[in-house]
């Protein structure tokens, strides 16, 4: 029963935080592009916590919005508290965080993908991926339409045969009641793409008339903090508070009566959750001797009363969540409106990926986001973004956007779990990035805004305020390296009285504001030529004459890399012939097929001992040739 | 194909017997060039693992005797096709056969292209491969030993422990930066300076080990001085315990290359200029105080010889005052004889380390021997209990993870983030996984999960 339904050139499948970036993206590169939801209820739902950012994941967000994505933008648009985390820690870690409205972050995302020109939005379960001769074909809804399309972005977030756990109750289904996408795991399937089950679970949601808030402690949010987008506004508005409480030991003894009733202890739930969010009852049992746990409370939006209850995610029955739930302080009389659930899903394996995001075996076939075996609404949002640039590139006949590790978060994500796969839900972290001073959350415009106008998604007018911005701050960093101030009595005592050494001879004032007891704003007193610069720009400033010494030396170390990635394999290297390579290595380069010796020194299983004989490989090889 | 390759394996000096290598597909063809054996037959007649007699010749002239060892692919050291020719020793013929093989198609192997090819060619992996170059230098026993420990794995071990102390300090930093909401004590700096000297310490031993990992391995370089006839010549056989001249001389060899090598207490002195010595050209007069002073300066250890039956000299004085006492052993020779310098003579009185020896009676030597193991505290570079470092890459690694300590620490003085300081924490890590092989960023990662409770 089915009928055709029209020719487009891109079709995303999922319409959740990867899905929404991955079609904006697409539309906005002028392909015709189509998104399909099961339920249009769920665009860009955040069916967990209720917030954008946090350590790392704001630094994402930052490059998204550089790009000419969508995320910062619909967070700073319907936010209800902003924070800036690690501000004591140094500037490479400074991380942007924000309570959303829920519903206004759907509403508004949705609204923006319907206005959308090229973009068309549709509520459908896609059933099949439709494959010629190697290449993407067309696709077909539940209902029998068929698209005839050139490029296919998966973003199914938790969609995939998704199944949810609540203590000895489970059923089929996608997060937050919405149906899961059980034909098109069949499809993919077909399609010969292995898929690997993984889990991840929510905590319940709380009606806040029930809570007693004198007995936690209270966190606000702060002012005065640049939004996310380096497009928006900064805006002081009154901000919602989230709150503290923590578990005790009569949670603790509860989760350890009742284990038996979990489905992860009873073995029913196959598949590998993170070790990053583990549910409750994970860390009672890991972490048997820390007394208590963290638990914050977090509003949800403006329109509702239902509280967040972070840190109590659990797969067990609702009648020991309620128990053990109501022994936190505060929480005695909580009245539950949802309750905690543990989810199923399929993902792909991400090392059958390209670095472009493309799978290796079927031409114009993307994958993005949680599919991809990724967890978080940033981690999948930036994947969205680079699976849209990259098959609309490709349709043009263009080669890939590939960010490398050096110039953003986004590269070491898409590098790190393509090159080495994933056996559990990736998050990311500073930690994992080697250059995290030069890839910090203000110079994300620095890193990534000239590839964005390059590809389309940055307009003209705001890419010349970036040069104007960029400008500026060249301009500022070299004339304070060249503004030299006299041992005056003035500099002397603004010295003193910050408690630093005066000066004997001049110096410049860049070498001034080296000094961690001054500040850019400490030395305007004795800066009489200082340009009129926004707080961006200023800010800019500071941190590049502050930690030149050590950007410098990032710097070197980023040079060292690029030598290694441009040390390129050949693609049709048949890694088994090499002979010095041990057995596991043979195989792990056969399956990756790394572009370079840098990314094949990442492959887990492959030893700088193997990098050294395929580096003699190169060599010889070379050699051969001449 | 792999081109074919030749070199002179026996370490360079005398010896009984001298082996050239060659490997390569084309190996037999080069050999049958330059080599007639006594009982003719076709290469492909002659079995891998034969010996055959017969001489090197360069077209009619005989060159020496030898025998040839036959290696045929893959059962060979480097998995290609290989030959040993076993001549007799001394530079010159060697040379010479080195040159007919060059000649005839072979190329001179680089430095470590045999263990090299063997690992190309699958034989051994790399750090087999690393360690057996140590033990194919190896000069001694001793040294062997320590290159056979390496292959076991001692410095990993050790390693691994340090990294651990590391990742302590490390997933402590992080986890605050990555989860700064949770309740994980915040990293004091009392305490994280503690720790980090502890790391450094740990480094610094290692870093130390190498200088006794080099004794072991490159020998102590040793000059021996003095005027003439004092007994340079006569001490040296006495060292060497032999009595017949040892060095050929032949065309292009300059002097100073000559190196000779003995064991004392299993570990090895490189004799410098040793060709000088027997040819009595290195006598303070004849090259005069600049030059004496010059190879006094490169040798870590100088055994100083004066003829205790005669008075200093003039050039003795000079010397004397400006060679640095600590390395220096003052062997007063001839003491069969009447003597005139006392161990007590005021221009030797403030050197520490004086012998009396006979080199002519072969007295005394045994007592040069000990000063030379106390010097160097040979005694104490003891293999059984310690790790110790003899691969220069190794080394390198160390000392940059002890440099990026030190910034570390330098960042703490300067009252810098706790960021900035895991940067160089976190080079620490990686300058050390890249001896061990493992990457940073993954094991502070798995620390996190292990030691902290985070999540949802």
């Amino acid at each position: 029963m089915s009928y055709y339904a029209g020719e487009y050139d891109v079709a995303v499948i999922g319409a959740g935080h990867a899905g929404c970036e991955a079609a904006l993206a697409a539309a906005r590169m002028g392909m015709k592009t189509l998104i399909f939801s099961i339920s249009l209820e769920a665009v860009a739902n955040m069916p967990c916590n209720p917030h954008i950012g946090g350590s790392s994941k704001g630094h994402l967000v930052r490059e998204i919005d550089a790009l000419g994505g969508e995320m910062g933008k619909n967070i700073d648009k319907t936010m209800i508290q902003i924070k800036m985390l690690n501000t004591s820690k140094g500037p490479a870690v400074h991380s942007l965080r924000a309570q959303a409205d829920r519903k206004r972050y759907q509403m508004e995302m949705k609204h923006t993908l319907e206005r959308q020109q090229n973009l068309e939005i549709k509520q459908a379960e896609i059933v099949d991926i439709k494959v010629k001769e190697g290449k993407i074909d067309s696709i077909e809804t539940a209902v029998g339409a068929i698209y005839k399309v050139k490029s296919v972005i998966v973003s199914t977030g938790t969609y995939l045969r998704g199944k949810i756990f609540i203590g000895e109750y489970s059923k089929e289904s996608g997060p937050d009641g919405v149906f899961p996408a059980n034909k098109l795991s069949e499809c993919l399937q077909r399609l010969g793409i292995e898929l690997i089950r993984l889990k991840t679970g929510t905590p319940a949601r709380i009606n806040k008339k029930s809570i007693d808030f004198s007995k936690m402690e209270v966190q606000e949010g702060e002012n005065d903090i640049c939004p996310f987008s380096f497009t928006s506004e900064q805006k002081n508005f009154e901000q919602e508070k989230c709150y503290l409480t923590y578990t005790n030991e009569k949670t603790h003894e509860i989760i350890r009566a009742n284990l038996h009733r979990s489905p992860l202890y009873a073995g029913m739930i196959e598949g590998i959750g993170p070790r990053y969010c583990p549910s409750i009852e994970d860390k009672v049992v890991r972490f048997s001797d820390k007394p208590r746990h963290q638990i914050f409370v977090e509003p949800i939006g403006l329109d509702t009363d239902e509280m967040y209850i972070q840190g109590m995610s659990s797969s067990l029955p609702e009648d020991v969540q309620i128990a053990m739930y109501r022994t936190l302080p505060g929480l005695e009389h909580c009245e539950f409106t949802r309750p905690a659930y543990a989810i199923e899903y399929d993902s792909i394996d991400p090392s059958k990926l390209k670095l472009s995001l493309e799978y290796k075996d079927i031409d114009g076939l993307f994958f993005a986001g949680q599919t991809n075996g990724t967890s978080g609404y940033e981690e999948a949002a930036c994947q969205g973004l680079i699976a849209g640039i990259n098959s609309s590139l490709k349709i043009k006949g263009k080669d890939p956007i590939i960010l490398d590790r050096t110039q953003g978060y986004i590269g070491v994500l898409i590098d790190d779990i393509v090159t080495k796969g994933t056996n559990e839900p990736y998050r990311m972290m500073t930690s994992r990035a080697e250059y995290r001073l030069l890839l910090r959350q203000d110079n994300a415009d620095l890193r990534l805004t000239e590839i964005g106008h390059k590809v389309g998604l940055i307009s003209d007018e705001r890419y010349q305020k970036f040069l104007n911005k960029k400008e500026n701050i060249e301009k500022e960093v070299k004339r304070l390296k060249e503004t030299i101030v006299k041992p005056s009595e003035k500099v002397n005592s603004l010295l003193e009285e910050k408690g630093t050494a005066k000066l004997q001879t001049g110096s410049t004032l860049s070498d001034l504001l080296k000094r961690t007891e001054i500040t850019y704003k400490d030395l305007e007193i004795i800066d009489e030529k200082r340009p009129d610069l926004s707080k961006q720009e200023t800010e800019e400033v500071e941190i590049q004459i502050k930690y030149e010494g050590y950007i410098k030396i990032e710097e070197e170390q980023v040079a060292k890399f690029k030598k290694m990635e441009s040390k390129l394999l050949p693609q049709d290297i048949d890694y088994t012939e090499i002979k010095g390579l041990r057995l596991e290595a043979r195989q792990k380069l056969n399956k990756i097929k790394p572009l370079s010796i840098g990314q094949a020194s990442r492959i887990s299983g492959v030893s700088p001992a193997d990098i050294n004989v395929l580096l003699i490989y190169l060599q010889l090889q070379k050699k051969n040739k001449k | 194909m792999n081109s074919t390759i030749a070199s002179i394996s026996t370490a360079p000096g005398i010896g009984g017997i001298g082996i050239i290598r060659l490997s390569g597909d084309n190996c037999f063809n080069v050999l049958e060039k330059i080599f007639k054996a006594k009982t003719p037959k076709k290469i492909e007649e002659i079995p891998g693992y034969t010996i055959k007699y017969g001489h090197i010749v360069e077209g009619d002239n005989v060159i020496d005797e030898v025998l040839v060892s036959y290696f045929k692919a893959p059962k060979s050291y480097t998995a290609e096709n290989m030959c040993e020719i076993n001549s007799h020793g001394g530079n010159v013929v060697m040379r010479k056969i080195m040159d007919l093989c060059l000649r005839n198609g072979a190329e001179m192997a680089e430095p470590g292209e045999f263990t090299k090819r063997a690992f190309l060619n699958g034989r051994i992996d790399l750090s087999q491969a690393e360690a057996v170059i140590d033990i194919i230098n190896a000069k001694t026993e001793r040294e062997a030993t320590e290159g056979t420990k390496q292959l076991e794995g001692w410095l990993a071990i050790e390693i691994r422990k340090i990294k651990k102390d590391l990742l302590e300090i490390l997933s402590n930093i992080e986890v605050s930066i990555d989860y700064p909401e949770y309740d994980v004590p915040e990293v004091q700096e009392d305490d994280l300076r503690k720790k980090m000297d502890k790391v450094l310490g740990k480094l610094l031993e290692l870093a130390k080990s190498f200088d006794n990992g080099k004794i072991i391995k490159e020998g102590i370089k040793t000059a021996i001085i003095g005027r003439p006839n004092v007994g340079k010549s006569s001490l040296l056989n006495a060292i060497l315990k032999e009595d017949r001249a040892i060095v050929t001389e032949y065309e292009g060899t300059t002097r100073d290359t000559i190196e000779e090598f003995v064991n004392i207490n299993g570990i090895s002195l490189k004799l410098i200029d040793t060709a000088g010595i027997r040819e009595t050209s290195n006598e303070i007069e004849k090259m005069g105080i600049e030059k004496s002073r010059k190879i006094a300066k490169e040798a870590e250890l100088i055994i100083f010889i004066l003829d205790a039956s005669k008075d200093f000299s003039d050039e003795d004085r000079e010397i004397l005052e400006k060679i640095d006492k600590n390395k220096t052993i003052i062997v007063l020779n001839k003491i069969d004889l009447k003597t005139k310098i006392s161990k007590n003579a005021k221009e030797i009185k403030d050197f520490k380390n004086i012998v009396e020896i006979s080199a002519l009676k072969k007295e005394g030597i045994n007592e040069l021997y000990n000063k030379i193991t106390n010097l160097f505290n040979l005694n104490e570079i003891n293999l059984d209990n310690e790790v110790i470092i003899t691969n220069e890459r190794h080394k390198n690694q160390i000392q940059k993870a002890i440099n990026s300590l030190n910034e570390a620490k330098n960042s703490m003085d300067q009252n810098m983030p706790i960021d900035i300081i895991s940067i160089s924490l976190k080079n620490v890590l990686t300058n050390l996984g890249e001896i061990t092989g493992e990457e940073a960023s993954e094991e502070i990662i798995n620390e996190i999960f292990s030691r902290f409770c985070l999540g949802k």
